[in-house]
């Protein structure tokens, strides 16, 4: 007695865009977002922000809120000082970094434009919204510290005062001393050409569509919360570390996750100071934010100011890189905020063969929204950097740009290649992408119509931009991890679980949040054990149901999580194998697996199903001695490298040198992500990467005036690009399997994102040029443009 | 508290309100439309699009009293009564339209109503009609796919008026 599905033998799962099992609820709204849930006795928790920039809290009274109608009370920081804790940093870069201690509701100073000072919990959501007018808060204003450079001066206001700099720490990485390469200091001393430039990544911010949500319900001595995170796992090991609550009496469930990019890989102030006041009143308590306090409190990203120096021959081979980031870490240190321009640190060497590299990192406080991951974490920063600098450098040399990275990049035989940072670069093939993208976008008749247009001067002028890019994913090798001094690991955990009916549950440690990681597992699963798609169901986001993982980011799901999602299938086919072969009267030696069928070498038709075999486990009238009657398995997979996914990217842009305004005519982005398990799901990632990478060059940034107040905070001033603001992007991939997990996989969440944003703005300077522009701040506003246009001009 | 009699994909309610109460809380939190979600406060990422009589309106940008004696279909409602889907839910399945799905529910809405208008958009006209929902995730190229796609296969008009139930009183009206 099986349930067995037939399965077409012919039809390999990995490599078929099939549609997402994902799909169907939210297609029809039968959704579970966490600001859709509702309790027995639910309360909600709104929350009084600071509209000072810097000031100390010299009273807040809460008294006449605590009266108002349906509030059931209200709170101000002294109420939770003793038991707050702080918001944990989970990676203290250098041994010297200075932590100031992040509260999850201020007490006695606030430091950012929206930290939270005082908390009303109501019976309803406008019950508790209406009380928070009735709160006093007496401020002492302190002076904004805005401006990373002159944070770092002698006698500036200290954004803390108990720690005597605004500097967090001072992290380098030097060629020479690590033994990977060349000093940097020969480099410098002996070039025959330097170039330097200082380049501004703006401050961005995530804008997941999804506010934050959160709901705490007191469970006997634990809680169990519900939350709108990327990080399930993390948060419960937070949870359980900074408010003391045992780590076996918390469990956290992400339901529905509505994006995160970055942006929700964070254990939050809501989320703690929910579960402070749900444990204080007793009852469950429902926080959701509006997007304004989305905008204001959750965490932004970028933020840097890079001078960056590249060193070459005469010939124009480099020689070296030197790199002096300042990197704004806001008012306080997050859960990787520190370690975001780190992870960046690696990757400014990109595809090139560079022999001296030095990197020195300032993290520096201010007095604005703290930072943390946005999608690409350090490496779109980086990537922007060189793949801008070499057009500069290009141009200094009056060489083509392509032909200079062409001369200077891997060579696809140079690989297994150990880079400048002693990374490992394992597969890859540049030219191929590169001559793909070209022959896409039409390069040589584009080149032929600038020319045609610069002769005649046309007012719109046409430029061209290239960004030859690289990125490590899959993170991480904890090893790595360990040595850069982060406090967890890198590895994924997964187990399979087959059915008494030959069905399928794959528990994974991956926690999607519209990666389509149900549809990718369930591929994944069906090849190796020889299922039917449908047959498969993936459990994930709830600590109670999938207990181990490292959650979802840094482009890691597919090379790490799927990774040991086939470990476990492995070991789930080898239990079935010994069953099998008891079941067969034959030796386990003897016994082959394919399609799903067990059968002896040589002897066609004899077969037992795996779904067979799985019945006969559950049964267990007759197992082999000593086996468990269990046809399951768990691995956890922690990857001994990084990926390294590559590709180029290509813009076109027209810009009218009247108006400043610069629209991309044509975009082409061939990636090489390696194997690719779903080619639909794949292209979506590479389609969304690319708008945010382009919304960075064109239109977002987070904006302070003078006092240290978000001018940009509703999504009035801060302009998520839409439809129209996009252009129709052409995509191809190359394949160049990685050579270090077992799918050849490499990741692609944040492929676009890091592409193109260098790729938009060489082609806006490309076309400015002849004009005398060679630099336009991001976001290339048309303002912006217009500007550079007549400083160039006036030259 | 005000009185608003209004019919939400096919059942009609009758229901005291505040009369302060917008459109999208009305839905969610009164008659547990949580399908239909709020994703901004300024009436710009039109996540919570629902159609009133036919045409797609922001449902954070009314109040509740003003659907009074309207017909309102949401996300909920726009799939036929044997589950099958509406063929623009189809067309975003088949052409990958959604990815957090966060937006899709405006997004779906507001195509419906886009279609209602020109039942054979272009791919610049899909834009335009659908500027007013942000989506994070897709880069949109692939919700404009899926309008496509629809228009194709003939995406019929949701047209208010199908037969209502009686009229439903939610509990707990405060």
């Amino acid at each position: 007695m099986t349930a067995t599905t037939e399965r077409p033998t012919e039809a390999a799962e990995i490599g078929r865009a099939r549609n997402r099992k994902e799909d169907a609820h939210l297609i029809t709204g039968r959704t579970t977002w966490t600001d859709n849930l509702t309790l027995p006795g639910l309360l909600h928790l709104a929350i009084l922000r600071s509209p000072m920039a810097h000031a100390r809290i010299t009273n807040v009274d809460v008294s006449e809120a605590a009266k108002r109608p349906g509030v059931i009370a209200a709170f101000s920081g002294q109420d939770f000082k003793d038991e707050q804790g702080t918001i944990p940093c989970a990676w203290p870069v250098t041994e010297d970094m200075v932590n100031p201690g992040h509260p999850s509701i201020a007490v006695d100073q606030v430091n950012h434009v929206g930290e939270a000072v005082a908390a009303v919990v109501a019976r309803s959501k406008a019950e508790a919204q209406d009380a928070l007018e009735a709160i006093d808060v007496d401020y002492e204003p302190l002076d904004p510290v805005l401006d990373m450079e002159a944070a770092l001066a002698d006698g500036a206001t200290l954004v803390h005062s108990h720690i005597d700099s605004n500097k967090s720490f001072t992290w380098t990485f030097e060629s020479g001393a690590a033994g990977t390469g060349a000093p940097i200091g020969d480099a410098l001393r002996d070039a025959e050409i330097t170039v330097h430039r200082r380049f501004r990544q703006q401050r961005l911010i995530p804008a997941f569509m999804e506010p934050r949500s959160t709901v705490v319900q007191p469970v006997g001595d634990g809680v169990t919360m519900w939350s709108a995170t990327q990080v399930p796992h993390i948060l419960r090991t937070m949870v359980a570390l900074s408010l003391s609550i045992p780590e076996h009496k918390v469990r956290v469930i992400a339901p529905d996750v509505g994006g995160g990019f970055g942006g929700k890989l964070q254990v939050t102030p809501e989320e703690f100071l929910t579960t402070l006041v749900a444990r204080r009143v007793g009852k469950p308590v429902k926080y959701t934010e509006s997007r304004s306090e989305s905008l204001l409190s959750a965490h932004h990203g970028r933020d840097q100011i890079q001078d960056i120096t590249l060193t070459m021959t005469r010939d124009g081979t480099f020689t070296g890189l030197d790199v002096h980031l300042f990197a704004d870490m806001g008012a306080y240190l997050r859960l990787v905020t520190p370690g975001v321009p780190i992870l960046g640190a690696f990757m400014y060497n990109a595809i090139y063969k560079i022999p001296a590299y030095r990197l020195v990192c300032d993290g520096v406080f201010t007095t604005k929204t703290p930072t943390d991951a946005y999608r690409g974490a350090g490496r779109p920063e980086a990537t922007f950097a060189i793949e801008r600098i070499i057009d500069e450098a290009a141009a200094e040399l009056g060489l083509d740009p392509m032909e200079l990275r062409r001369k200077n990049w891997i060579k696809h035989d140079e690989f297994p290649f150990t880079t400048v940072c002693g990374l490992t670069y394992d597969s890859g093939n540049y030219e191929a992408a590169t001559d793909r993208a070209l022959e896409l976008i039409g390069w040589d008749a584009l080149h032929a119509e600038q020319a045609e247009r610069r002769e005649r001067k046309d007012p719109v002028q046409l430029g061209l931009g290239i960004s030859t890019y690289t990125e490590m994913c899959g993170l991480a090798p904890s090893r790595i991890l360990g040595a850069l001094l982060y406090a967890a690991g890198g590895w994924e955990h997964a187990s399979i679980r087959m059915l008494a009916t030959g069905k399928v549950e794959v528990v994974t440690g991956s926690s999607a949040h519209g990666q389509g990681h149900e549809t990718a597992w369930s591929q994944i699963v069906a090849d190796q054990l020889g299922v039917p798609f449908d047959d498969v169901e993936v459990i994930h986001g709830d600590t109670q149901s999938s207990p181990k993982g490292m959650d979802t980011y840094g482009s890691r799901s597919l090379s790490v999580g799927g990774t040991a999602v086939v470990l476990a299938a492995g070991k789930v086919i080898e239990k079935a194998r010994r069953v099998a072969a008891h079941m067969l009267e034959a030796s386990e030696e003897d016994i082959e697996f394919a399609d799903g069928t067990f059968s002896v070498r040589g002897a066609p038709g004899t077969g037992k199903t795996i779904q067979e075999v799985a019945f006969n486990v559950f049964a267990a009238h007759d197992l082999p001695e000593g086996m468990e009657a269990s046809l399951d398995a768990d691995a956890t997979f922690d990857p001994d490298t990084f990926s390294f996914p590559h590709g180029t990217h290509l813009c076109a842009v027209d810009v009218d040198t009247e108006t400043g305004r610069a629209t991309i005519r044509k975009y082409v982005g061939v990636d090489d992500v390696g194997q690719v398990i779903n080619p639909l799901i794949v292209e979506g990632q590479v389609h969304g990467g690319v708008a945010q990478g382009i919304a960075q060059a064109l239109y977002e940034e987070a904006v302070y005036d003078a006092d240290g107040n978000l001018t940009t905070g509703t999504l009035v001033d801060y302009l998520v690009p839409s439809a129209m603001d996009l252009p129709t992007f052409v995509t191809d991939r190359t394949v160049s399997p990685s050579t270090t997990n077992p799918l050849g996989v490499k990741g692609v969440g944040e492929a676009g994102t890091i592409a193109s944003t260098p790729a938009v703005v060489n082609a806006i300077i490309d076309a400015l040029r002849p004009l005398g522009v060679s630099e336009v701040p991001m976001p290339c506003t048309p303002e912006r443009v217009w500007r550079a246009i007549q400083e160039g001009g006036a030259r | 508290m005000t009185q608003v009699g209004v019919t939400v994909d096919g059942v009609a309610y009758r229901d005291d309100v505040e009369p302060r109460m917008l459109l999208v809380h009305y839905l969610r939190e009164r008659l547990g439309k949580v399908g239909t979600v709020v994703g901004c406060d300024t009436g710009n990422c039109g996540a919570c699009t629902v159609l009133l009589d036919g045409r797609s309106v922001k449902s954070c940008s009314m109040l509740a009293v003003q659907a009074d004696g309207r017909e309102v279909t949401t996300i909920e409602g726009l799939a036929g009564p044997d589950g099958s889907l509406h063929p623009v839910q189809q067309a975003f399945h088949e052409n990958h339209a959604l990815q957090c799905g966060f937006c899709t529910p405006g997004m779906i809405m507001a195509a419906c109503d886009l279609l209602r208008e020109n039942p054979d958009p272009s791919d610049a006209e899909v834009r335009e009609g659908i500027e007013g929902n942000l989506c994070r995730c897709t880069g949109y190229q692939n919700i404009v796919r899926a309008v496509r796609a629809a228009a194709e296969r003939g995406a019929p008009t949701v047209s208010p008026g199908t037969s209502a139930s009686p009229a439903t009183t939610t509990a707990g009206a405060s």
